[in-house]
């Protein structure tokens, strides 16, 4: 027998096992009525079709937690990636020493504990003592109750989200920033285009292929929202930080409706995978970089 | 004008390090003022006189320990067995010929889209069968093998000569020997790079030890810490205490290790 097969099983079984047959029987799950009964016993299980799709799309919590975790992904996501690319540039700097030192302070964040930081985080926003509103009073602003106001918990757990990501993208525009060949700053230059014209000439072009990967990994990652909203705000106030996943664990894990949980699980796949095939088109732009002037 | 460039570059540098680091640094901070001081105002920056009183709570009153060891034994168990099961594979689809190899591995790649929680709520029900909810067992068996572990191998496992393999095999060494004694020293930087994700990744997940772990004494650290909060959240000098115990394990980690790290990201994504 090929030596081959050795090698793979352990791995492959155990991905085969407790991923993709739990995968596979999440379809099924879906198309049940599975509840705190049924884990009681099998017996109380019944097949119910598309029902849990159904009453999703008549479910107004489920619409509440799309629009939100929406709203995360697309204000949240363009502006981590924004300030990604603006570290990156900056530390990528020709005229900066000591780039490591910034290197690694901007990834700091990155490897550090969810759960830990958004707990920092929530004092941060705490209305009375928290330091975001001392700071904000001398400019006349506030006091702002970032996580108790259902118009500013979000645009607070972004922000947050913002300063725990950016350094990981930041890594990848830095690759993709030393990437551009030079000679192509030269040309640009002996051309007479200024630094801002190279930039959108030149690097923005050159960074395409960049973009498309970031995006992709940037959205599924923001899709699974969950960690934030558990921790600073349980989904408050009045359901304005409820995110997806958030409403999947409850569901599934709080009040053991876990065929319903299942259906929720594939509806936000179904976004996430429409939204990457989508994104993924757009490669074939990023493969003629040569718009420069 | 090149001067003001510089300066400008170097300003906006300062700031960006220094909002990045705030929230740390005053983290650690708070986590040693005299209990009712982080709440002061107007906010204090530094401790009026250090205090470990809140460390000791942790440690004593709280069972923070148990949590620190059970995240630190996970996390080191899960590390060692998925280097061990991923290297085996991404070796194998590297430098082994059989049917159907690019199929299966072109499928593995699709498949890292799907949201790791579709697949949650029956892992859960099948590990219950298993008796695995709430032990070791529930955290580390989804935890053995990684796609993406696979195929950070399998790309580094890629540039081992075909010679030196076959070399060895025509000197009498068994498949075995071969992985172990040529291929893994091969492929030490991967490992290491592998290693330090997995072992930060497992330290840091929150949503599957919060799923499959119920009772407190098996909590790891972040679901021992979102747990305290709900009685502790008053006590913000303790809750600071509580979130450097979590953090400062995987920083220091991180910071020794970042050269691996960094390039494993890379390696991952533009190489890839």
């Amino acid at each position: 027998m090929n030596p081959a097969y050795w090698f793979l099983a352990p791995a492959l079984s155990v991905i085969a096992v407790f991923f993709f047959v739990p995968v596979a029987a999440s379809v099924l799950l879906s198309l049940t009525d599975f509840d705190i009964y049924a884990i009681a016993s099998r017996a109380n299980l019944r097949f119910v079709g598309t029902e849990n799709y159904v009453r999703i799309a008549a479910d107004p919590l489920f619409w509440v937690a799309l629009k939100n975790t929406a709203y995360f992904v697309a204000v949240g996501g363009p502006l981590s990636i924004a300030v990604s690319l603006g570290a990156a540039l900056l530390v990528n700097a020709k005229v900066v020493r000591l780039r490591g030192v910034f290197h690694t302070i901007f990834f700091l964040p990155v490897v550090t504990t969810l759960v830990a930081v958004a707990v920092v985080w929530r004092y941060v926003y705490q209305p009375r003592f928290g330091w975001l509103n001392y700071v904000l009073s001398f400019a006349g602003i506030g006091p702002i109750d970032w996580l108790g106001d259902p118009a500013w918990a979000m645009p607070a757990i972004i922000v947050m989200a913002v300063w725990k990501n950016f350094g990981f993208n930041m890594v990848i525009f830095i690759a993709g920033l030393q990437s551009i060949p030079d000679r192509l700053y030269e040309a640009a230059s002996i051309d007479g285009a200024r630094a801002r014209q190279q930039f959108l000439h030149v690097t923005l072009p050159m960074l395409a292929p960049t973009f498309v990967f970031v995006t992709v990994m940037t959205m599924i990652g923001y899709f699974q929202l969950f960690a934030e909203p558990y921790v600073m705000t349980q989904g408050g106030p009045a359901h304005s930080t409820l995110s997806i996943v958030l409403l999947m664990y409850q569901e599934g894990f709080r009040w053991w409706n876990m065929g319903y949980a299942a259906a929720i699980a594939f509806v936000l796949f179904a976004i996430i995978l429409v939204l990457t095939v989508l994104t993924m088109r757009f490669r074939p732009v990023g493969e003629t970089p040569e718009g420069a002037p | 004008m090149k001067r003001l460039h510089a300066m400008t570059v170097y300003v906006t540098l300062g700031i960006g390090a220094v909002l990045t680091l705030l929230p740390l640094l005053w983290m650690v901070s708070a986590s040693f003022m005299p209990a009712g001081e982080a709440t002061a105002f107007p906010p204090r920056l530094l401790p009026s006189a250090l205090t470990l009183e809140h460390y000791r709570a942790l440690f004593t009153r709280l069972n923070l320990a148990r949590s620190a060891a059970n995240s630190a034994l996970l996390a080191a168990v899960i590390t060692a067995i998925s280097l061990l099961f991923n290297s085996m594979a991404g070796y194998a689809f590297a430098k082994f010929r059989f049917r159907g190899r690019d199929r299966l591995f072109r499928l593995l790649l699709a498949a890292l889209v799907i949201p790791g929680q579709v697949a949650m709520l029956p892992l859960f029900l099948l590990l219950k069968e298993m008796g695995c909810v709430n032990t070791y067992w529930g955290v580390i068996i989804p935890g053995m093998a990684s796609i993406f572990g696979i195929f950070l191998i399998r790309q580094y496992a890629l540039s081992i000569p075909d010679s030196l393999l076959d070399a060895a095999r025509i000197d009498g060494a068994g498949e075995l020997r071969i992985y172990w004694s040529l291929v893994l020293p091969a492929c030490k930087p991967i490992l290491v790079t592998l290693a330090i994700f997995t072992f930060l990744g497992t330290w840091n997940d929150f949503l599957w030890p919060l799923i499959v772990l119920t009772n407190s004494d098996m909590y790891t650290l972040p679901v021992a810490l979102a747990n305290l909060l709900g009685e502790h959240v008053q006590d913000t000098e303790l809750m600071m205490a509580g979130a450097v115990l979590t953090v400062l394990p995987v920083a220091v980690l991180f910071v020794a290790l970042q050269r691996y790290y960094i390039e494993g990201i890379l390696s991952g994504s533009i190489k890839g």
